[in-house]
């Protein structure tokens, strides 16, 4: 199947409170981009779920590989003192 | 990675109850499988837009004719997010529609029986919805997280439409003897549908044990079904309608209802596209395709000008 008269996919973020960050929330097919943020609209936010959508051009994202998960992220793993729970503080005291 | 390695990994995410998500690897069979049945629920929601839709015009009142419309929308949408999360496994939304139009891909059954009379919509909701819901309630848990996703978006919207119906099987069976009659009717024509479009029995689906150890489903069909007639019955109770069904029975020891036996040799006429409706819902689909196909060159080329332009219409 070569054909492909469905235009672009776009990945739909949606912003569900004003302040909250965008959350991916599917995909839509349009042409434009006029056409793929009111598509999302519809499709994705018909009982008020949003106060604004962000529309990508799936191609357009680059995403991290699952095969390199573990090595990938590994940097992370040893580095506890990044979390406030490493540190020892004195019973009482307070606002720290 | 070499592949063996690779199954290990895919294996002990499904045991730990991880997503497998659409960059991992998966074993072929797995994405077959999800391909057919998350395409087949798109299908399904599509499909179904039709019996319902033929009563629109037709609402006895505003109110009804808004409820419906807007749960006909939602219907619409369902497939969309469906639609959406096939092709993260790489098949094209063309493929899916070119599938159902050739008769390749299958929708369920239900849809292919008729709305004949108002009190039909209060059936398909209370009683085709809530099967539906019976059966997405458990895929939310799937283990392909786009699907599971996709579930837990139509579940939210499902509940209005099962309460819409009994709504107006309400009404119905509280209005006059007419109507009562209607409601009893439509309760007669869709009960025994509703439970086999919750799928052959587990005896006669090869495929379930495969796909409850993939945590595709959650729980056999039988046991879907076990669950819908146990919610069901109390609520045709209430409504004062009788469930055609002369060996429906509680059963006390195992805490569910007894009841007889569909006619699964219906089923599989009606799967095998033999059903009253299978020619006529094929049909408005393909005319739907069809007549929308200037819209779609319109709006491509439309596209195609702003973004030579430099309007940067992507
Ligand atoms: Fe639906
Ligand atoms: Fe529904």
């Amino acid at each position: 199947m070569t054909k492909e008269n469905q235009g672009i996919l776009w990945e739909v973020f949606v912003q569900t409170k004003p302040g909250l960050p965008h959350k991916h929330c599917g995909s839509v097919h349009a042409p434009d981009k006029e056409m793929a943020i009111q598509n999302a609209r519809d499709v994705y936010t018909r009982r008020s779920e949003g106060t604004s959508i962000w529309v990508v051009p799936a191609e357009a994202i680059t995403a991290s590989s699952p095969e390199d998960m573990g090595s990938f992220f590994e940097p992370a793993n040893d580095k506890v003192y990044r979390h406030p729970t490493f540190y020892h503080v004195p019973e009482g005291v307070k606002y720290l | 990675m070499e592949t063996i390695k690779l199954q290990e990994i895919f294996d002990a995410k499904i045991e730990k109850g991880d997503t497998i998500e659409p960059k991992d690897w998966m074993p072929e069979n797995y994405r077959k499988t999800l391909i057919r049945q998350i395409s087949q629920h798109a299908h399904s929601e599509i499909v179904g837009m039709l019996p319902e839709g033929n009563w629109i015009t037709r609402a006895p009142s505003l109110r009804r004719k808004m409820v419906l419309l807007a749960k006909v929308q939602d219907e619409g949408g369902h497939g969309l997010y469906l639609y959406s999360a096939a092709e993260t496994m790489g098949i094209s939304r063309d493929e899916m529609i070119d599938q159902l139009h050739s008769g390749k891909a299958k929708y369920s059954s239900i849809f292919n029986y008729p709305t004949l009379s108002w009190a039909d919509i209060g059936a398909i909701g209370w009683l085709v919805d809530g099967a539906a819901i019976m059966n997405q309630v458990m895929l939310q848990r799937t283990s392909y997280g786009p699907y599971a996703r996709a579930m837990v978006r139509i579940c939210k919207e499902e509940s209005f439409h099962q309460r819409q119906g009994y709504e107006i099987m309400t009404v119905l069976a509280k209005g006059t003897p007419e109507q009562k009659e209607l409601a009893q009717d439509a309760l007669n024509r869709f009960w025994w549908p509703s439970l086999m479009m919750l799928g052959p029995t587990d005896k006669e689906s090869p495929n379930t044990e495969q796909s409850v150890k993939w945590k595709i489903k959650r729980e056999t069909n039988d046991e879907v079904r076990q669950k819908f007639v146990d919610r069901t019955v109390p609520q045709a109770d209430i409504l004062g309608l009788k469930i055609p069904d002369k060996d429906l029975k509680w059963n006390e020891a195992k805490n569910g209802y007894d009841f007889g036996e569909a006619n699964w040799e219906e089923f599989f006429n009606v799967v095998k596209g033999n059903g009253p409706c299978n020619k006529e819902r094929l049909s408005a689909r393909v005319k739907a395709h069809e007549n929308g196909a200037w819209v779609r060159e319109a709006a491509a080329a439309y596209a195609a000008r702003e973004s030579k332009r430099g309007n940067n219409g992507n």
